[in-house]
């Protein structure tokens, strides 16, 4: 136990490394607010149940919300339309260690992403098991010491704490991969790998990555990065070319695509964990964004309040005007009513 | 950070020693009553290092109990488990368990009642002071856990700060290294004492908004050995238990050194009665290797005064095995928190 203790400390110690606050501030100017409402007890977890970090939260088409989070240990949970609780998904499952992501695909799948044992599953709506990407490393193998010197290689299909998944309108996987490969990897509708671009060394050039932390498809095949520690947003066409770069709107930590024909883009600033001194002031907000880059407005704040938020690790936007939102350091999954706002575009 | 761990160690055997006895401390007699908590038969207390009273007297005791658990992750290895918090009612009888299986327990340390019946507990590992409403929601959180822990152990830092500044004084924020205690002033400004790997005090307003911090590690005065617990008074001062000094120092409301007391050993779990004739209790806890040293509690008035002392280190009812929380809600009937007896007893002072 002391030495968990030591050891756990230590690690304390590494999350307070991090970049220049003034890195982390968006230079989009003059943004229109969004009014919004957060609804009340959303979800109701059953008694004597709690969320924990609620890094993933997802809805599929009948209204119900998935979130994915680290409680004691990883769990799955389905709330129905009203936010009661439905059903756990997975329990005792191999491939929950560490929750990253849940998203929901167009067939009301259910996709975990999951960051400590490297697995990606895709569930049936009823929670079967239909397909695994990744494999969680051999225990057998004992306890591996976090590496220190470069990357290991990236393989094809294995993956280095991954982070999010999304999929074009051929079925197509995408998964960000993630804090260690610094790529992001295509696959066809059965698994099969077919692309990646990025690599296990980070870097900042476009098609480069530094931590890609969340990904989004557009209904063209379009993919939306987001690049975290290079504090900016990429753009992919279908075969994974680099075709845009947004870094106007602060830290690249999760991005979303609304659903319908006209399809917005949301990019979350969140603030950083640890509340790092001043950093309240200038993170925490949330974008609406035309795909194109132009920024329509921003709603949020950090807080530890009902209504802010600390540090929204995922979105989820099927309707652009109900935005589900799981936070980090809340334990919290909110969902915010979006309200009309005066038009007036701020081009980027 | 591995080179304070020896540090602390030292602070923990060496600073029990007994309190420098000026003039005699009158006993106080007192009895300690026979099975205060009923347990359901597949529940056990472990180490009670935490022991809290609402405004009804039920009973809130945050444990060490059941099994801390690592699991392999892939180059990370994910810890969990090991603490849980109880509900008895006034007469001992068991209520309910809050927050099974929660994220944020694994080393219990402390847990406190606020004067709204909030229930707040700090855990030593996780390094979250958490809120909880009266009904067992979470109401706020303080800190973060560390998401995973490295093995084996990655290589000392050296003598650097959390944060930069000064060993011990912490980053401008929520992010603690092993805390110990939580108070509120009576304008509901959160103080947490941090700790046993930061050596600080962090205030927060009631919103859980960042205000100040003080300390570093050190022996000067507004510097801790170790911060081990906290208290305040109707005034807004803040008693601070610095153990690994031998000493209790007092702050006004900003941080601001007011006096220390010197005479009551080594402070390690400290309590304030309310109402407006407000005692102090500082238990001088015998270290967890040793009963032949200390464990006393001692009863102040505010000036730091010694009114009385009771109890010793030892395996009996009335003996007390490392005191690490005491509950004065009522001056004469406490509840005390004992690492080394693995429970709690109910005192009935005379």
């Amino acid at each position: 136990m002391q030495r968990s203790l030591a050891s756990m400390s230590a690690v304390a110690l590494m999350l307070c490394a991090g970049p220049a606050l003034a890195q982390l501030k968006a230079t989009a100017q003059n943004v229109p607010e969004i009014p919004y409402d957060s609804v009340a007890n959303f979800l109701k977890p059953p008694a004597g149940e709690y969320l924990g970090e609620a890094v993933g939260v997802a809805t599929n088409s009948k209204g119900h919300t998935f979130v994915y989070h680290r409680s004691a240990t990883t769990r799955l949970f389905e709330f129905d339309q009203n936010g009661n609780f439905l059903k756990e998904i997975g329990k005792g499952y191999y491939g929950f260690e560490f929750a990253h992501s849940v998203r929901v695909d167009s067939e009301d799948n259910i996709w975990t992403v999951d960051e400590g044992t490297n697995v990606v599953t895709k569930f049936s709506p009823e929670g079967k098991v239909l397909m695994v990407l990744g494999r969680r490393p051999a225990a057998v193998l004992g306890a591996v010491a976090t590496p220190t010197g470069p990357n290991q290689p990236s393989q094809k299909y294995i993956f280095c704490r991954p982070t999010d998944v999304g999929w074009d309108p051929q079925e197509n996987i995408f998964v960000s991969d993630g804090y260690c490969n610094n790529r992001v990897v295509k696959y066809d509708r059965t698994g099969r790998f077919l692309a990646q671009v990025g690599s296990e060394k980070a870097g900042k050039e476009p098609g480069q990555f530094n931590l890609p932390h969340g990904l989004a498809v557009d209904g063209q095949g379009n993919v939306y990065v987001a690049d975290r520690s290079n504090f900016r947003y990429q753009v992919l066409d279908n075969n994974l070319k680099p075709k845009a770069t947004y870094d106007n709107v602060g830290v690249g930590w999760t991005v979303c695509v609304s659903q319908g024909p006209h399809q917005y883009l949301f990019a979350s600033n969140s603030n950083p964990n640890g509340n790092r001194p001043g950093s309240w002031a200038i993170t925490g907000e949330i974008y609406k964004m035309e795909l194109d880059g132009t920024i329509l407005g921003r709603f949020g704040h950090a807080s530890k309040e009902f209504g802010g938020f600390q540090v929204v690790h995922m979105m989820d936007c099927r309707n652009p005007n109900e935005i589900v939102v799981g936070e980090i350091e809340s334990w919290r999954v909110q969902k915010l009513i979006l309200k009309p706002q005066a038009a007036s575009a701020v081009s980027r | 950070m591995k080179r304070f761990l020896p540090l602390l160690l030292t602070a923990t055997f060496l600073g029990a020693l007994p309190a420098t006895a000026q003039t005699p401390v009158p006993e106080i007699a007192f009895e300690s009553a026979p099975n205060p908590l009923a347990l359901p038969d597949d529940i056990y207390l472990g180490e009670t290092a935490g022991v809290a009273t609402n405004s009804k007297g039920d009973v809130f005791v945050y444990t060490r109990t059941g099994h801390p658990t690592v699991s392999l992750g892939g180059a990370r290895a994910f810890a969990h488990g090991g603490s849980r918090l109880f509900q008895f009612d006034r007469n001992g009888k068991f209520v309910r368990e809050i927050g099974q299986g929660i994220y944020g327990f694994m080393y219990a340390q402390q847990v406190r009642v606020d004067p709204q019946d909030n229930i707040w507990i700090v855990d030593q590992m996780t390094n979250y002071v958490m809120k909880f409403d009266p009904e067992g929601g979470v109401a706020m959180l303080l800190g973060r856990k560390a998401e995973a822990i490295t093995v084996p152990a990655p290589p000392s830092r050296g003598p650097q700060a959390f944060g930069g500044g000064a060993p011990g004084a912490g980053e401008q924020t929520d992010l603690f290294d092993r805390p110990t205690d939580v108070a509120w002033d009576g304008a509901g400004n959160i103080y947490v004492s941090d700790g046993l790997g930061n050596a600080r005090v962090a205030k927060f307003n009631k919103n859980g908004v960042f205000i100040k911090s003080w300390g570093a590690k050190g022996t000067e005065q507004g510097n801790f050995g170790t911060a081990s617990g906290i208290a305040v008074d109707a005034r807004g001062n803040v008693y601070v238990a610095d153990r690994g000094n031998k000493r209790m120092q007092v702050f006004d409301s900003e941080g601001n050194f007011k006096t220390q007391f010197t005479n009551v050993g080594a402070p390690q779990a400290i309590c304030i009665t309310p109402g407006q004739n407000q005692f102090l209790y500082s238990s001088n806890s015998n270290p967890t290797n040793d009963i032949d040293t200390a464990g006393e509690i001692y009863k102040m008035r505010l000036d730091g005064s010694v009114v009385g002392k009771f109890g010793r280190a030892g395996k009996l009812p009335k003996e007390f095995g490392t005191v690490n929380a005491i509950d004065c809600r009522n001056e004469n009937s406490l509840y005390v928190g004992e690492i080394g007896n693995m429970g709690v007893q109910k005192l009935t002072l005379h």
